[in-house]
């Protein structure tokens, strides 16, 4: 099991987080959400709600965002749910942040796929810039997490970086992204191989050569 | 022989085309659905039989079957509901993001033509959190499908109404298990339930429910069109029909491809992949299903059909056919460590035996990479792994016992090689 709890509760978090409420932007979103389960099934919503706050609280801190226990309180209240059955999902799935974050969330995929494929020198690179596991480098610009799985195996080694993947990543490549987001660019997600395009065969595609070039319809040929 | 191009269900695989509704219609995709829908629940259930599709999700159920539990009638009110399993996170298996974000109608046509067959009133695609922006492509997908009337009310002019609704995970693993993802939809922790009951008796808020993997429901509309025997006729008997493979690791270019089912491990590294890296000589093993499933040394998967008999022939299993290749400059001891590292951090620590078990293998497996470890351990180990198979709720524990016991089986010296180089170099120490 992951091991998570949430941040302490002080005064001071009560200070900053007590009076949190979705703005209206939010609250269409979130209104959205609970619309698609069936009436009295509200807190079907509790999974999208928990990520909406956590993007809100990044938008506010200018990070990427994470959950402080009045946040999840606000939640709670917002569904007509006891407090613990929210925390308990919002412990329970590895995406919400119980701790603050860095402007970036560096997240390297580190399990077998990607490992075979180079994602040790990855680690390597982002502590040669500061980066340490779990924390929010001292410029607060990046928190390095090493995750499971994203299914990005046959581009690996690949990192998520805030929204988008990174796939077929060097120490290089990684530098470079590394590079344009502290610059305040946003590099080209997906592979950065030069030439693949996605998930095809990078020395030029095995099947299905029509579609390279066209929207090829096969059924004529059926 | 090849698979032809014009077999290939998902033409648009890559991504080199739009993704969009107008593109997927120019493709084929819902063509003329209501006449799909038609035919008829049972006659679509029984095209479904016929075609031998097993699930796509890894167990290899056969889905028409599975939808044949469903009620014919509620007799008490109670809905129906199909849930979609786009929950991909075993390692190796990235076969349904490619759907989702290249491909987004032909699911979203086949969740209309499923739950139609299976009597559902609305599918909930539950698509895993950290696919972000492929969650939102399907969401663009889904909204372009209802607004020009393909789902929702009298869908595809029907008279049949049914919603698609996308449901966003939070990073768990074990969300992937049918009532672990049916718990998550409630909005609780994603622990698996006790079956009976089965999710067709009493699944998403106590209704009838039929859990299917995205590559399972995403297939549906074309066998329809094309006919469960020219489905059939690709693969061994039992094993038919095409398949997404996805091969990382150790060849010269990873890639997913689909291909005919039961294509023999050579032909399909070959023809897709240019080979393993240093050549065939330097294979060590292979993972043919994701981490799930034991690994088979390079002797023996070499001319192995990739199927689900095939590989289960091999002590193994076809699983999500997530093919995870190994060449000699792998550490298989650490590789296999990873996967019990893996194990232990997604177990959701319900079930005694496989919380402190996951860890304990973990550690246990960490001790084995080193050598810091005694012969007698390795055989605890393997006791150990037995007594967390088959006594957990869901197949996490199983799965995460069985790399280890593949690793024991083929790699046993390698193991004992380990721990004697690291005893001799203290014994030289402590002279």
């Amino acid at each position: 099991m992951a091991d998570r709890s949430p941040a302490p509760d002080t005064p001071e978090l009560r200070a900053r987080w007590g009076s949190f409420a979705f703005t209206e932007a939010y609250k269409v979103k979130a209104d959205r959400h609970i619309a698609k389960y069936p009436e009295g099934r509200q807190k079907s919503a509790v999974m999208p709600l928990l990520d909406l706050a956590q993007r809100q609280v990044g938008e506010e801190t200018g990070t990427q965002g994470w959950l402080p226990l009045p946040v999840i309180e606000y939640v709670a209240a917002y569904l007509d749910m006891p407090v613990i059955r929210v925390l308990e999902v919002a412990t329970f799935y590895f995406m919400y942040n119980m701790r603050p974050v860095g402007k970036h969330h560096v997240q390297v995929c580190g399990t077998t796929p990607c490992m075979l494929r180079g994602s040790d020198a990855l680690f390597e690179t982002c502590k040669a810039r500061g980066m340490k596991k779990g924390h929010v480098s001292e410029d607060g610009l990046w928190t390095l997490t090493e995750v499971e799985c994203m299914g990005n195996c046959a581009t690996a080694p690949m990192a998520q970086i805030n929204d988008d993947n990174y796939e077929d990543l060097t120490p290089e490549r990684l530098d470079a992204v590394l590079d344009a987001l502290a610059a305040g660019e946003q590099p080209k997600a997906g592979t950065q191989e030069p030439g693949r395009h996605t998930s095809e065969p990078y020395g030029g595609v095995t099947t299905l050569k029509e579609m390279v070039d066209e929207n090829h319809d096969y059924r004529s040929e059926w | 022989m090849a698979l032809a191009d014009k077999d290939r269900i998902f033409t648009n695989v890559y991504g080199f085309q739009d993704r969009g509704l107008k593109a997927a219609q120019q493709r084929g995709d819902w063509d003329d659905t209501k006449a799909l829908i038609g035919r008829g629940h049972d006659a679509i259930i029984d095209e479904m039989k016929a075609s031998g599709l097993r699930g796509r999700g890894g167990a290899g159920f056969p889905t028409g079957l599975k939808w044949s539990f469903m009620p014919k009638e509620s007799k008490d009110g109670r809905p129906s509901f199909l849930v979609i399993n786009a929950d991909e996170s075993e390692p190796g298996s990235c076969k349904d993001r490619e759907i989702l974000r290249h491909d987004p109608h032909k699911l979203i046509e086949g969740a209309l033509v499923a739950g139609y067959a299976m009597r559902a009133r609305a599918a909930y695609i539950y698509i895993r959190g950290e696919y972000i922006r492929e969650a939102e492509t399907l969401q663009a997908a889904i909204d372009e499908a209802y607004d020009a009337g393909l789902i929702g009310k009298n869908a595809s002019q029907s008279g049949y109404d049914f919603d698609v609704f996308m449901h966003r995970g939070a990073g768990a693993y074990i969300c992937g298990e049918e009532t672990a993802m049916i718990e998550s939809l409630e909005g609780k922790k994603g622990q698996p339930r006790l079956k009976p009951p089965f999710p067709a008796g009493a699944g998403l808020y106590g209704c009838p429910t039929t859990v299917n993997n995205v590559e399972s429901i995403a297939v549906v509309p074309t066998i329809l069109r094309r006919g469960a025997a020219w489905f059939s006729s690709f693969g061994r008997e039992g094993n038919a029909g095409t398949k997404l493979f996805q091969i990382s690791g150790h060849v010269e270019q990873p890639c997913v491809v689909e291909e005919e089912m039961s294509i023999p491990f050579r032909e399909l590294i070959e023809r897709h992949c240019g080979g393993i890296i240093g050549g065939w000589d330097n294979l060590l093993a292979v993972i043919p299903g994701g981490s799930s499933v034991p690994l088979v040394p390079a002797r023996e998967i070499m001319d192995a059909p990739m199927d689900f008999d095939g590989l289960k022939e091999l002590g193994s299993g076809l699983g999500t056919a997530a093919v995870i290749v190994m060449d000699k400059s792998t550490d298989i001891v650490r590789a296999i460590s990873r996967i019990s590292y893996f194990y232990k951090h997604e177990s959701c620590g319900q079930c005694t035996p496989c919380r402190e078990g996951t860890g304990w293998m973990w550690r246990m497996m960490e001790r084995l990479r080193t050598g810091d470890a005694a012969i007698e351990e390795i055989d605890m180990l393997q006791q150990v792994t037995k007594q967390v198979e088959g006594h957990t709720i869901c197949a996490l524990g199983d799965a995460a016992a069985w790399p280890i016991q593949g690793l024991i089986r083929h790699f046993r010296p390698e193991l004992e090689k380990r721990i004697e180089e690291h005893n001799a170099k203290f014994a030289e120490a402590a002279e």
